[in-house]
């Protein structure tokens, strides 16, 4: 029987994976696949506690998730072309401008 | 006339003010007029006065007006007041007489110097302050004038400032009598605290009730004032100025260095004489410094070969008899020195002047001699002025000067009259060697020089002439009953005319009294060695004139000595100025440059900077590092929540 256990374990690992991905990953598109990932894990675990305590809010939360990463996706993506535009590469070790 | 007393130190104000602000304008033929014309206003004034004052009871004799109340300010008021008795009547006839006839004789010497009329505006300005000095009726009026007249000798001492060592020397003049104005403040702050008051007419009676005869009180007051007279009147220890001022306008030198404001001091104390009779420990300071400054001074007088430094350490010693008059209680003898010596002191720097004009500008005596057939009026005159500095009788150096060492003797002060009396040979020897160095003997300097030698205008030998007269005769104001008395009892005038004054304190010298014979005795005595000191000049400078130099080659280190003015200018210069100079490098290197500037103001920036430094290197520019930071920190907060809640 797959419980709500199971599903917050899958939304950890995925969480995981997307932070993990954030920190190692130096291609800029990469890293904003992850963190595309982590708000997916984020949502999965929105959605299992609204069933599990039966309150509509945490699916709205989701659905205000998901607005807000797709406004993001547009955002971040367009940054990237921005990027790359200026400086032929999305490595993102290439980008330390504001070094102190 | 009472009412126009204020008018006597107005006219030169208004005089230093015209040629201030416009004398540029005007020209110098308009500041020719003024500059003299006010101080001879002033001295028509001040015989005006002298006639009413004459015209009271004697012992009436006051003038005073009073213009506001300057300083009112809870107990303590000073006001801006004259007052004329003899004494200040006396000051202010030789201030605005000799002042106007030397400003006379500026008219010829200063002709065609780029700043005649910014140098007719600073005299004038002092004749101001002088007068200003000698007519106040409390001390700190007395001081306004005191430090005004410190200023002007600032000013004319520096007058040709262009010349570094002339500025230096009015520094040196002015830094000088600050060490002395310091002592004369503390001494009027003393009376303050003492009377409640600082007019004269508060503090001078009341001396003998709220003092107590030798009491601390009385000394430190006096001590204290007499420090400022020491330092105004150049005594030991603070005469190191007065050679060095010689930089300024001969002019300045016979009416500043030599008539009227190096004599402030002795004015300042016979004026205070009410005080110092309540402090006879001071008096004895006094008169043993006048002394000390007397002979002192007339020893490096004798090696000079500048004419004008001849003169000047021969002023230092002669305010060294008058303190030493006023410092054996003989108060009128004192003042009445200062009076003969401004006449006589005054011809003495006129002719050094006329003779330096003369010679375009030269100064030193080896490169003079036989100017008698050049300069003939300048030449009586110097030899009158001479003979008075001297003390041949009967001119009036002799009079006064012997007066000074009489009432010494007669007090009882033997040793400080000898000390007098071998002065007064010095006196006459260094005095004379000037005298045959510049008019006798042969020419020493330059043809060209001995080609354009001439006598001077007649504004510059009118004065000389006057001033001259007044050398031989002014002393037969204050004959002393030792010489009146046989001449058909003439009293002497001078001390009965001040004896107002000075009534508690002299013992009435001027009344006929029975004449001991030891007065003429020690007359005898000093026309003996003034007549010795002449011989030896005569023989060393005229007769044999390779003397001196054999003299100074076999007694070379006496010779050095004196030559090198007994080394007090090195001495204060290791003493005071070095360690000054090391303690205010001190102060700017290590506590200015090190303390507050390195340690205080760059140690701050310094430690900001620094540690912004430290702290900026966490801001990478690599934005996964940032991430690591922000999920290590979600991380240990949530660690927090699950351990320990």
């Amino acid at each position: 029987m797959v419980g709500p256990a199971h599903y917050i374990t899958l939304s950890a690992v995925l969480f995981t994976i997307g932070v993990i991905g954030v920190l190692t990953r130096k291609n800029a598109i990469i890293v904003f696949m992850a963190i595309e990932i982590m708000l997916n894990a984020a949502n999965l675990a929105l959605v299992t506690f609204a069933m599990t305590i039966g309150d509509v809010a945490g699916l709205i939360m989701v659905l205000l998730v998901m607005a807000v990463a797709a406004a993001e996706a547009a955002v971040g993506l367009a940054i990237i072309v921005a990027m790359f535009r200026h400086r032929e590469t999305v490595n993102i070790e290439a980008f330390n401008v504001l070094r102190g | 006339m009472e009412s126009l007393l204020w008018l006597i130190p107005a006219l030169p104000l208004a005089g230093f003010a015209i040629n201030g602000l416009f004398g540029r304008k005007l020209g110098d033929r308009v500041v020719s007029v003024i500059g003299p014309g006010v101080v001879g206003a002033g001295f028509v004034l001040a015989a005006a006065s002298f006639v009413s004052l004459r015209s009271m009871p004697s012992a009436e004799r006051l003038l005073q007006q009073t213009l506001y109340n300057w300083l009112p300010a809870g107990e303590f008021s000073a006001s801006i007041g004259f007052q004329l008795d003899p004494l200040s009547m006396t000051m202010v006839l030789v201030v605005t007489g000799v002042g106007f006839l030397i400003h006379l004789y500026s008219v010829g010497y200063m002709h065609g110097d780029g700043g005649y009329a910014r140098y007719f505006a600073f005299l004038n300005l002092f004749t101001f302050a002088m007068l200003l000095l000698v007519m106040a009726d409390n001390f700190l009026l007395l001081f306004v004038g005191w430090e005004g007249v410190g200023l002007c000798s600032y000013l004319l001492i520096g007058f040709w400032f262009e010349d570094q060592a002339k500025a230096e020397a009015g520094k040196k003049a002015f830094i000088v009598n600050r060490i002395g104005d310091f002592g004369f403040l503390l001494g009027i702050f003393l009376i303050f605290w003492t009377f409640g008051s600082v007019a004269f007419a508060d503090v001078l009676p009341e001396a003998a009730t709220r003092l107590t005869l030798g009491g601390d009180l009385a000394f430190w007051i006096c001590l204290f004032l007499f420090v400022g007279a020491v330092g105004k009147s150049a005594q030991i220890p603070l005469f190191v100025w007065l050679p060095d001022a010689m930089a300024g306008p001969t002019p300045v030198s016979a009416l500043i260095h030599a008539a009227t404001m190096v004599t402030a001091g002795v004015y300042m104390v016979a004026r205070a004489h009410a005080l110092y009779e309540m402090a006879p420990q001071v008096l004895a300071v006094v008169a043993g410094i006048g002394a000390a400054t007397a002979l002192f001074a007339a020893t490096i007088g004798i090696v000079q070969n500048d004419i004008k430094k001849v003169l000047a350490y021969s002023t230092i010693s002669q305010l060294g008899y008058m303190f030493l008059g006023v410092g054996v209680a003989a108060f009128s003898a004192g003042i009445f020195h200062l009076v003969t010596h401004a006449f006589f002191k005054a011809v003495l720097f006129l002719g050094a002047g006329s003779v330096i004009h003369a010679l375009h500008g030269e100064q030193d005596m080896r490169a003079m001699g036989g100017l008698k057939s050049k300069l003939p009026i300048t030449y009586w005159t110097m030899l009158a002025a001479t003979l008075a500095i001297a003390g041949v009788p009967p001119l009036a150096g002799f009079v006064s000067k012997d007066e000074i060492l009489w009432r010494t003797w007669d007090g009882g002060h033997s040793v400080l009259w000898v000390i007098g009396f071998i002065t007064a040979g010095l006196t006459a020897a260094y005095m004379f060697r000037l005298f045959f160095l510049t008019f006798h003997g042969s020419f020493r300097g330059t043809k060209d020089q001995w080609a354009h030698a001439h006598e001077s205008p007649w504004s510059m030998t009118l004065p000389l002439v006057i001033l001259g007269g007044l050398s031989v005769i002014g002393g037969w104001i204050g004959l002393p009953m030792a010489l009146g008395q046989p001449l058909g009892g003439i009293a002497n005038r001078f001390e009965g005319w001040l004896a107002p004054v000075f009534e508690a304190g002299e013992h009435a010298a001027h009344e006929p009294h029975a004449i001991p014979p030891i007065e003429y005795g020690l007359m005898t005595a000093s026309v003996a060695i003034a007549t010795l000191g002449i011989l030896v000049a005569y023989w060393a400078y005229l007769r044999s004139p390779d003397l001196p130099g054999r003299v100074a080659t076999r007694s070379r280190g006496v010779y050095t000595l004196l030559n090198g003015k007994y080394f007090v200018d090195e001495l204060y210069d290791f003493l005071i100025v070095r360690p000054f100079y090391a303690l205010s490098r001190f102060a700017w290197r290590v506590i200015d440059d090190g303390l507050i500037d390195g340690l205080g103001v760059g140690g701050t920036g310094a430690l900001v900077k620094r540690g912004s430094r430290i702290v900026s290197r966490w801001e990478t520019g690599y934005v996964q590092g940032y991430a690591v930071a922000f999920f290590g920190g979600v991380f240990a907060i949530l660690a927090y929540y699950y351990l320990f809640r």
